[in-house]
């Protein structure tokens, strides 16, 4: 259940307009709303919360949070002019999560998927112990059950009042990415605004597939703290998504109404590595009864999922009648009949 | 909160606390305190430079190659400082260029090959943070270095030496045994830099550094560091023999235990090692749900099917966005 809070949802009607941080122009945040977070003047991308993110990304229904339970302790007693306690409950309080991580399985047209989504909210998204472990755990949910890992990042970087604790969760969440490698299990990195510091130093900066948003920011060292240490001013546009994209290290700049369709398309392109005991026994003869052997399993899993059963074995197949031609190759035993 | 017994609000370090946690910052950044190629001719012997990434340059903050310790072959990487102004431009004050992790990688790749144990020193304020750096994708380079290290069949044993900073460190300190000498810190940023965010003024430092409890023997009470190496009565700098011969018998020692471990194992402990780094409460509380129907609005719009009404729950109902919860009836 979401943490409830004793106080009235709507008391502040001087925010139901936003202004646009790109064209000063004032939005209605109804409007905002309707158009997945996007300035209709100007097409800014403004953050969206974890909640949105679920809307925007996943098929109605499909996502079960894992995890949910898990909570900050304060290992190291930190205190700057407040308490770090206090610091994480008026997150809390804000933004109705309990850290700046929500993971959970769900799917993508039918594409069953392991999927982490931060909240930049909670704590400028920061990344500490239980974000690290859930990053973690979601990644070995992927293992397990042989499905691709996705992770939505949206973060500042490590979280300070964890210390050397938080920078001990870049090595955390990209331990088990060596294992996905071994196993041929698929992570793709999304990198919206921002992604800095230790998130992107570590997992974030290594999907197989690393997308980001339109000028997302997107950097190893905060602009304001590079100027200060290096003494000279940031040439134009550092640090945003399509620099990255210039200097090779994003495959793609993805508008945000077509997130969810790259990323389906992604899933159906790059498919897990079938497990070598499933190889030998899925292995199906060529010729019409394996053709259609192939077209039955592709139809009921079409069939299953619309009536909503599971079909985590099969994932993949039920994107086999779409009319997409990129669907095709995506079971290995029915295209060649 | 009533369902976080275990979460008190902390008191602000005490002045012996700040004064503690300083005085080791300051021996961490002696000037004479020994750098890594002062280390090394002391603990190994036949070190052998090697250079460059393959692909772009090299980086002098980084220095690597291998050794011979007690005999037998090892890998060596460590930052490198410099001891005065010219050779701290030539070293870039031991703050790496994404190039210095690539060279990194490629030695431990072959130290992986060849099945040599890796000893690795930090000694880094943190990475180089400016333009060039980023251009070249400097969290990409830490980010695969800290991946490589963690699947690396050898064993590692790290020794932070001064500074360990951040993720510059990290990329390099993905160990097995991860040692400290007495009078180094660990830290996730830099005191100035988290004072400048947290406290909003780089004088706090001092108070920083005390609340991030970088000492060497605060980090293994958080169990990231597994063993302090004492350093001479005055510090490091006033006695680099003695830092060196008690450092070579605390890394042979580590690196003994280490080999008797097979490949499994000791790829199963270190993952096991990092996979418990970090305090979490973990609650009974069950996963979230989207509630249904939030408002009288939501709920007669669905069963009258008002237009403009979802006809499910929504995530982001429960989790929405700043501006308010449910804006987007209100301002109809």
């Amino acid at each position: 259940m979401p943490i409830k809070f004793p106080f009235s949802r709507r008391a502040a009607p001087s925010d139901a307009w936003t202004k646009c941080p790109s064209c000063d122009s004032q939005v209605f945040n109804r409007q905002l709303e309707r158009s997945m977070r996007i300035c209709p003047s100007c097409g800014h991308h403004f953050r969206m919360s974890v909640g949105e993110r679920i809307d925007l990304l996943l098929d109605p229904n499909s996502f079960e949070e894992r995890d949910g339970g898990l909570e900050a302790l304060d290992r190291l007693g930190f205190h700057d002019d407040r308490p770090y306690a206090h610091r994480l409950e008026a997150s809390q309080v804000k933004t109705g999560l309990r850290d700046a991580v929500v993971w959970g399985i769900g799917r993508i047209d039918g594409q069953r998927v392991a999927i982490g989504i931060f909240d930049f909210r909670f704590m400028g998204g920061s990344m500490g112990a239980v974000v690290g472990e859930k990053l973690a755990r979601c990644f070995e949910a992927a293992l397990e059950e042989r499905i691709p890992a996705i992770v939505v990042s949206a973060s500042g970087g490590a979280r300070m009042q964890e210390g050397t604790l938080s920078l001990m969760q870049l090595a955390k969440t990209t331990a088990p990415l060596v294992r996905l490698d071994a196993a041929g299990v698929p992570f793709i990195a999304v990198l919206t605004d921002p992604t800095t510091g230790g998130v992107l130093a570590s997992f974030a900066s290594l999907g197989d597939v690393i997308l980001a948003e339109p000028k997302a920011l997107i950097g190893f060292a905060g602009a304001r703290v590079a100027s200060d240490t290096v003494g000279e001013q940031m040439p134009e546009g550092f640090q945003t998504a399509e620099f990255l994209l210039a200097h090779g290290f994003v495959d793609a700049v993805v508008p945000r109404p077509e997130l969810r369709a790259t990323l389906s398309r992604l899933l159906r392109l790059l498919p897990a590595a079938r497990a070598a005991d499933e190889q030998r026994t899925e292995e199906k003869p060529w010729g019409p009864i394996g053709a259609l052997s192939g077209f039955a399993e592709r139809l009921g899993g079409a069939v299953s999922e619309t009536i909503g059963i599971d079909t985590d074995a099969d994932a993949s197949g039920g994107n086999g009648e779409r009319p997409s031609p990129a669907a095709q190759p995506a079971g290995p035993r029915e295209d060649r009949p | 909160m009533s369902d976080m017994p275990a979460l008190v609000a902390a008191s602000p370090p005490s002045e012996a606390e700040i004064e503690s946690a300083w005085r080791r910052v300051q021996l961490a950044r002696h000037p004479q305190r020994p750098r890594t190629l002062d280390l090394v001719p002391l603990i190994f012997t036949e070190f052998f430079e090697l250079r460059g990434d393959r692909a772009f340059g090299d980086d002098p903050a980084i220095v690597a190659g291998p050794a011979l310790l007690d005999g037998h072959p090892v890998m060596v990487v460590g930052h490198q400082k410099g001891t005065d102004t010219e050779s701290n431009i030539l070293r870039n004050f031991g703050s790496p260029h994404p190039e210095g992790f690539r060279k990194a990688q490629r030695l431990m790749r072959l130290a992986d090959k060849l099945g040599l144990p890796i000893v690795t020193f930090l000694d880094t304020a943190g990475a180089f943070p400016g333009p060039s750096a980023e251009e070249r994708g400097q969290a990409e380079a830490i980010a695969s270095s800290i991946k490589l290290m963690t699947g690396l069949q050898v064993p590692v044993v790290v020794v932070v030496l001064g500074e360990g900073g951040s993720g510059g460190a990290l990329a390099i300190g993905v160990g097995d045994v991860v040692l400290a000498l007495e009078n180094s810190v660990y830290s996730v940023i830099s005191p100035e830099g988290c004072a400048s965010i947290l406290w909003r003024s780089r004088d706090e430092a001092r108070t920083a550094a005390a609340a991030m409890r970088m000492t060497a023997h605060d980090q293994v009470d958080l169990g990231v560091v597994d063993a302090v190496v004492a350093e001479p009565a005055e510090g490091a700098h006033t006695d680099h023999p003695a830092t060196a011969a008690a450092l070579k018998q605390a890394i042979l020692s580590a690196i003994r235990r280490l080999s008797e471990q097979g490949t499994a194992e000791l790829l199963g402990n270190r993952y096991a090692r990092l996979r418990g780094m970090g305090a979490y409460l973990e609650t009974g509380a069950g996963p979230s749900r989207p509630t249904e129907a939030p408002s009288l609005r939501r709920r007669l719009g669905r069963i009258l099917h008002l237009p403009g009404v979802p006809q499910r729950p929504r995530w982001s109902d429960i989790w929405p966005s700043d501006g308010g919860d449910d804006e987007h009836e209100r301002g109809a």
